[in-house]
């Protein structure tokens, strides 16, 4: 940033100098230039008058460019990778020093309803968009390095191709998703003060002790949050990508792959954790998503309160129209 | 081989675009592709300035640097040229170019913007040279008939001119030292990262 303005300061002094040189001696062009150049270059890019009805076509030279070239390559490169397998190693090396998170006192055998038809529906629609979204998004910054070499430019173009579409035409039911998980959960995702104790407590990962927890704890609060927000944010920078140029300009179109692309693999670190503790890391948690039905001891290692609430309404409801009171026969 | 590169005198460009037209005409461009255009700076006031501009063939092409599929190749005369059968429309090469040197053949249609089009330096594709097929995706191949570019071969004034780096250096020079002036090889230190010392 100095630089840049010492050399401005440079350009306005050569630049007066200027005319009176330029009758006497060749002025040193190249130098010259690059002061116009730079004087231009206050304003950001060089703008001109043109023919043709291509607006864009207007901009001589956008030195932001290579600002952009060097977040896509180096920056989201590196954030990305490190993100991504980073979490990875973070993850591998739970299962390897804690092992699978058992359920408390072994499986109860009885089931409680976890979540319903339509959130497990929705989970799993959001759940399957974003793992492609994901994949084809990655394929961009890292399939050139690594998918490449393995299946050759053809093969590889036409995978990148496909996901282009795929990313294209899934962002639509993502974002319907996002939209249905915000108006079904977020009233048992509003954060409180027990999600401070789950949080002070380790969690369920970290932590030993179970700290009590409603329908969501502050861990699975949190993956929510990231998801709709994140979620949002990425939609947002996405549709502006997608239909490019229909809403913004150079800088609108690299600042919005900047964003979609950094939120995007810090979410995908993210869901990585969530994919890992809803599967092979904790027993019994899978249920909640797979068939909707969780063990009941499991129900109330994780969400003791939860479980109160449900007992509660079962206890206060009214009993199915023509049912006996056992032992009444 | 030659490094191949394109000069522009701002001090002789008079914006008749004849260089525009001749490499629509010899490459069959599309109506909405501009492979080559001409901006014209300051208009109507002191220190207007015209300048053609079109792909540069950069040295370290950010185009290149950034296509997820790594669709850009340069040739033994330091032309960047890119596959159009590799090409997935992603629109990266726009936003990295300092020039604006790619084209779509699409605006938008859900961000599928068609293969991307830029100049050759009249040099083809990567199809066998002078073939339809080389002619359909990426016009006329001047250069393997050991022509220079037509927009440049055509410039009126002499102000755009293509070919080895070195001469069309020299012949700028010279026309500097003779007239005692000028502004400078427009934008040879963004894609070359050198400029022409007089």
């Amino acid at each position: 940033m100095k630089l840049r303005i010492l050399g401005l300061l440079a350009a306005l002094l050569i630049g007066a100098a200027a005319p009176a040189m330029a009758q006497t001696a060749p002025r040193a062009p190249s130098m010259a230039e690059e002061m116009e150049v730079q004087a231009l270059l206050r304003g950001g890019s060089i703008q001109g008058r043109i023919s043709i009805p291509d607006e864009k076509a207007a901009t001589l030279i956008q030195p932001e460019g290579r600002e952009w070239r060097e977040f896509h390559n180096v920056t989201l490169a590196w954030v990305g990778g490190i993100a991504v397998l980073g979490m990875l190693a973070v993850l591998a090396f739970f299962r390897l020093s804690k092992g699978r998170i058992p359920i408390e006192g072994g499986a109860a055998g009885r089931t409680i309803q976890r979540f319903n038809v339509l959130e497990r529906a929705n989970h799993w629609m959001v759940a399957s968009c974003f793992i492609i979204l994901g994949l084809s998004g990655l394929n961009l910054t890292f399939g050139r390095h690594i998918l490449l070499p393995v299946v050759g430019p053809e093969a590889f173009t036409a995978i990148s191709q496909w996901g282009k579409y795929a990313h294209n035409f899934l962002a639509f039911p993502f974002t319907l998703g996002l939209v249905v998980m915000l108006l079904i959960w977020i009233k048992d995702n509003i954060p409180n003060a027990r999600d401070i104790a789950w949080f002070k407590a380790g969690g369920g990962l970290i932590g030993h002790g179970h700290p009590e927890a409603g329908r969501f704890n502050g861990g699975q609060k949190m993956v929510f949050w990231i998801t709709v927000l994140g979620g949002a944010a990425v939609a947002v920078s996405g549709y502006l990508l997608v239909f490019p140029f229909f809403f913004t300009g150079m800088e609108g179109m690299q600042l919005s792959h900047i964003i979609h692309s950094l939120l995007s693999v810090l979410m995908i670190a993210a869901i990585l954790a969530h994919i890992y503790i809803g599967s092979i890391g904790m027993d019994g948690a899978f249920d909640a998503m797979g068939s909707g039905q969780v063990d009941l001891n499991w129900a109330k290692q994780h969400h003791a309160l939860w479980v109160q609430e449900e007992m509660a309404k079962g206890r206060t409801a009214a009993p199915p129209p023509g049912a006996k009171a056992s032992g009444a026969d | 081989m030659a490094r191949m590169k394109f000069l522009l005198d701002a001090e002789r460009c008079i914006e008749c675009n004849a260089c525009v037209t001749a490499c629509k005409n010899e490459h069959e461009v599309p109506w909405g592709i501009n492979r080559r255009r001409v901006v014209t700076i300051n208009d109507g006031k002191p220190g207007e300035r015209s300048i053609s501009m079109a792909c540069m063939h950069c040295t370290d092409a950010p185009c290149a640097a950034v296509c997820p599929v790594s669709c850009f190749y340069t040739t033994a005369d330091a032309v960047v040229l890119h596959d159009k059968d590799l090409c997935i429309g992603c629109g990266y090469c726009f936003y990295a170019c300092p020039f604006g040197a790619p084209q779509y053949p699409r605006l938008g249609n859900f961000g599928s913007r068609g293969k991307m089009d830029k100049c050759t330096f009249c040099a083809g594709g990567p199809q066998a040279d002078n073939t339809q097929a080389e002619y359909i995706q990426y016009g006329s191949n001047r250069l393997a008939e050991g022509k220079l570019p037509l927009c440049a071969e055509m410039c009126s004034t002499k102000a755009l001119l293509a070919g080895d780096g070195e001469i069309i250096a020299s012949i700028y020079r010279e026309r500097v030292q003779k007239r005692g002036y000028g502004t400078g090889a427009w934008g040879w230190r963004t894609a070359y990262r050198e400029t022409v010392a007089i």
